[in-house]
């Protein structure tokens, strides 16, 4: 690997928040992070990349009175730290005071055991066998079906990361973290007509990835749509796969963080304790399921996590709390552990970490079933671009099945998919009983979802 | 003023010593990309200066080329032990004979772009009055401008690059960009605005009252919105409005052309070199080189200078977009597209700046020529699978067009459509030539890029919107 030495990281940012406490700051909090990684991608049965990559860095946040600014950086010298805590502590002062900006305080909640995040098997398995994977995942896509013609890219992921938080108001902890990720883009061609399908596994470790199991999903969601044709535009019944499902899910996580509610971007603002779904639709958040790719024990400020229930029989039971968000809510509310950071280059804010949609019991047959005339979506396009969160409206490019009398019937392409995230929340029917982990929209499992009425945009 | 020249970030002895340590267990080709980068970032919200931030990082990436196999290693730092680090793990992989490489050779240094006022030579509490102004300028478009979000960044990329075909090259890269986003309410009803201004440029691109005009132009968007119906969903005439609109091109041709999709028979354009894909009158260009522009450089991120290449001429594909290992495969030249985010990432074939030349027409013949359809103005953003050719983009500024003029503003419109299809159909692009910004994102690589056009019309593509006819 292309890393130097290991590290102390619990010290190095004790260093940090001690330096910029020097440089004039109130209060400090440091996050050090380091990581190893391997991403192959292969094509044509050949290795087409293999990357080693080795990083580490830290990130320094800043508080003189209610102003708050942020530095990172990768030089880890004595030097380098103290200038990454300069620059925090210079960026506050360009800030202006914010009443509720302060140091994260402790809580007496204990952080859960800080393994099983690392499986162990992600550092173990040489990397020829982690080369085998991603090539058997491409080959066995090829020999599923003669018209699978090509596969785009196969690539296998992984990373191990080590991560220690530090604040002058005495939070901290530390914890490691591995997961593996493989996915594809298999090539279908039938009479001309040339469609895409993704599979994609994701786990601690190689070990938990199938690469029959990502191949066929691959192969199969390519298949499914030979011969499709653009649907007539109309407004029925739509079934979500698990896919899909996961990324409105991702939305809807999104407008229920606290920040979006209180600064008036949310279509959930002042709607705590309200029914907003139909009953059937139960959404948590939960930061520590062992299984969840974006669990940890602590939070971006050092704070335990734990599980938040946002929806429960319809009704919207909490927002995502970080400690600026339950400062300034005030009433005595206290952070749900919800600040994330993408790595040590950004600072802390408030997002979901892993949203789970419960289960119903109903199959993906009677899911059909009772959607009657309406469209299985198993694909969603142009979300970054087609979805307004302050409004909650929306129109996304759209494939999947058309569904004749409760039956799977033609492929259906090139249409789009409109509604808004309130009318489509208490449009929710019925939720399939088979959940699956989707690294789309954050981290999310989900079932399929029913929704009674959208919009349809073809021909 | 004479033209600045680029400092290399390493001396060519020491590129020179870990292109051969990369090489020594074999390999047909390697490379060696330094690079140093520091930003700036700050925002205003609820009128109120935030999320102020200060980053650096210095690194490199080392890749070595063996048949069809890249290996590739990155490291944090600089040092001569760093980079030796890199190539080691990069060389790791392979066992065979230590390969030859061709001594360096400093060819003239590219021409960078003018930077007049270097934006970290100025004040963060001007950056911080820019903000104020444009939230001021925004809110007083309007009584029912209800919240004003604006962010400044400013970044500088030094890079330098050495290979074993002899390439040493460095550029230094300055980039300021300018983003407002107004929110406006009325009733129930709430509709947002989004404004950017960005280049290559120094800090006199939002000075002097550029950065206000896009925070009125972001809140006029929002407050027009309000009096929207909601989009017509149906095939219908369109006319998509210039500047950003050129993201249309850049999603259902760009991407299609860049050769690393061609060759994987992964493009709707594989094998369509020469042909015709689009109608005569149509001209469009990738240009790396448009001075000042967002997707500009001096040297693409392997050392090639970059250039214009003209993709569609009368309407026929002209050239695919390359890097050097797809270059190397066509045995063709690379166009200097070879782009990556970072020094952790292997560069991949990219658009830089890509548009649509202008024609002869003005947008408003264009529109008369329309009898019921629909005008965006602008997009929220796009996306293309170029296998399949299917795109698909939300509109954040739409209207009917009805008997030949624009009527009423519609909300929440996404155009979809294959991009063979609308590409034959752009039937007039008018003389309104504009450049705009954005970040582009593929094999999760994030780099900036330029979108261009005049008005263009495209005679039928599907619009979907909420309204069911």
């Amino acid at each position: 690997m292309a890393t130097p030495h290991p590290i102390d990281l619990e010290s190095l940012a004790q260093r940090a928040v001690d330096a910029a406490l020097s440089a004039g700051a109130g209060d400090a909090e440091a996050a050090a992070e380091d990581s190893v990684g391997r991403e192959i991608r292969v094509f044509g049965g050949e290795v087409e990349s293999l990357s080693a990559a080795g990083e580490r860095g830290l990130g320094v946040r800043a508080w003189i009175d209610g102003r708050v600014g942020f530095a990172y950086g990768t030089d880890l010298s004595g030097d380098g730290v103290t200038a990454i805590a300069a620059d925090a502590v210079e960026a506050s002062r360009v800030s202006d005071p914010d009443e509720f900006a302060a140091a994260p305080q402790p809580s007496t909640d204990a952080a859960p055991a800080p393994d099983g995040y690392l499986d162990p098997e992600t550092a173990a398995w040489p990397t020829d066998r982690k080369v085998e994977l991603a090539k058997a995942v491409e080959r066995s896509a090829l020999a599923a079906d003669p018209r699978v013609v090509a596969v785009e890219t196969a690539v296998y992921v992984d990373e191990e990361v080590s991560s220690a938080i530090r604040s002058s108001t005495g939070l901290g902890g530390s914890y490691q973290a591995s997961f593996a990720y493989a996915y594809l883009q298999a090539i279908a061609e039938h009479d001309g007509c040339k469609q895409t399908g993704l599979g994609f596994g994701l786990g601690r470790s190689p070990a938990a990835l199938d690469p029959e199991a990502i191949e066929r999903e691959g192969a199969e969601r390519a298949l499914q749509l030979l011969g499709a044709a653009k649907p007539e535009s109309r407004t029925c019944p739509v079934v979500l796969d698990e896919t899909v499902a996961a990324s409105f899910a991702g939305f809807i996580g999104g407008v229920l963080c606290a920040d979006a509610v209180q600064r008036g971007r949310s279509p959930f603002a002042d709607r705590l304790g309200d029914e907003i779904a139909s009953d059937v639709l139960a959404v948590a958040d939960d930061g520590i399921d062992l299984e969840g790719m974006a669990s940890a024990p602590i939070d971006a400020e050092g704070l335990a996590r734990g599980r938040t229930p946002l929806i429960e029989g319809g009704r919207l039971a909490a927002y995502l709390h970080d400690s600026y968000t339950a400062r300034r809510q005030g009433d005595g509310r206290r952070s749900t552990a919800n600040a994330a950071r993408s790595g040590y280059r950004s600072a802390p804010s408030v997002a979901t970490s892993n949203l789970i949609v419960e289960p119903g019991s109903a199959s993906l047959d009677e899911l059909l079933a009772a959607a009657g005339d309406g469209i299985y979506v198993t694909d969603v396009a142009g979300l970054h671009s087609g979805v307004n969160p302050v409004s909650g409206q929306f129109s996304v490019g759209a494939s999947g099945i058309l569904i004749d009398d409760g039956a799977l019937a033609a492929p259906a392409t090139e249409f789009t998919i409109a509604s808004d995230l309130v009318s489509m929340l208490s449009a929710v029917q019925a939720a399939g009983s088979e959940a699956r982990w989707v690294p789309f929209g954050g981290s999310v499992k989900t079932p399929p979802l029913l929704i009674g009425e959208m919009a349809v945009g073809g021909s | 003023m004479p033209t600045p020249k680029p400092e290399a970030l390493i001396e060519p002895e020491l590129a020179e010593r870990v292109v051969e340590r990369a090489l020594r267990n074999g390999g047909d080709f390697a490379e060696v990309f330094c690079e140093q980068r520091s930003g700036f970032s700050l925002a205003i919200d609820e009128s109120r200066i935030e999320r102020a931030q200060r980053g650096g990082e210095r690194g490199a990436g080392v890749g070595v080329a063996a048949g069809e196999t890249t290996y590739f290693a990155h490291v944090d730092g600089l040092a001569e032990a760093d980079l030796e680090r890199a190539a080691d793990a990069a060389a790791a992989a392979l066992d065979s004979q230590h390969s030859e490489h061709r001594p360096l050779h400093a060819g003239e240094p590219p021409a960078l772009q003018r930077i007049e006022v270097d934006p970290a030579s100025v004040a963060a509490e001007r950056k911080a009055d820019l903000l104020r102004a444009c939230d001021e300028r925004a809110r007083s478009a309007g009584a029912e401008v209800d919240q004003v979000m604006a962010s400044y960044a400013e970044s500088r990329r030094l890079v330098t690059v050495a290979n074993s075909e002899g390439r040493f090259a460095s550029d230094d890269r300055t980039r300021v960009r300018l983003g407002v986003q107004a929110v406006a309410r009325r009733n129930g009803s709430v509709e947002t605005g989004f404004e950017t201004l960005g280049a290559h440029r120094g800090f006199e691109l939002v000075d002097g009252g550029a950065g206000e005009q896009i925070a009125e132009r972001a809140a006029r968007v929002a407050l027009t919105l309000l009096d929207a119906d909601p989009a017509p969903a149906g095939a219908m005439p369109v006319i998509v409005g210039g500047g950003f609109g050129g993201v249309l091109f850049h999603e259902m041709t760009g991407h299609g052309l860049e050769a690393d999709h061609i060759q994987k028979g992964a493009s709707v354009y594989e094998g369509k070199l020469g042909e015709q894909v689009a109608q005569p009158h149509l001209l469009a260009y990738d240009d790396g080189a448009l001075a000042g522009e967002w997707g500009t450089d001096a040297i693409d991120d392997e050392g090639t200078p970059t250039q214009k290449t003209a993709v569609i001429e009368q309407g026929r594909i002209t050239s695919y977009l390359y890097d050097l290992r797809s270059a190397r495969k066509d045995d063709v030249a690379s166009t200097g597209n070879g782009r990556r985010e970072s020094f952790r990432h292997l560069p991949i074939p990219r658009m830089t700046n890509t548009y649509i030349a202008p024609g002869e027409a003005t947008p408003e013949e264009l529109i008369a020529g329309v009898d019921d359809g629909f005008y965006a103005v602008s997009f929220a953003g796009g996306q293309v699978d170029p296998t399949t050719g299917d795109f698909v983009f939300g509109t954040s500024e739409g209207y009917l067009i009805e008997g030949g003029k624009v009527t009423r503003p519609c909300r929440g419109a996404t155009l979809i459509g294959n991009c063979l299809e609308a590409l034959g159909r752009i039937d007039a692009v008018a003389n309104d030539f504009e450049m705009k910004t954005g970040f582009c994102g593929k094999g999760g690589q994030r780099v900036p890029v330029g979108t261009g056009q005049g008005h263009v019309r495209i005679s039928e593509l599907t619009v979907g919107g909420t309204a069911v006819g």
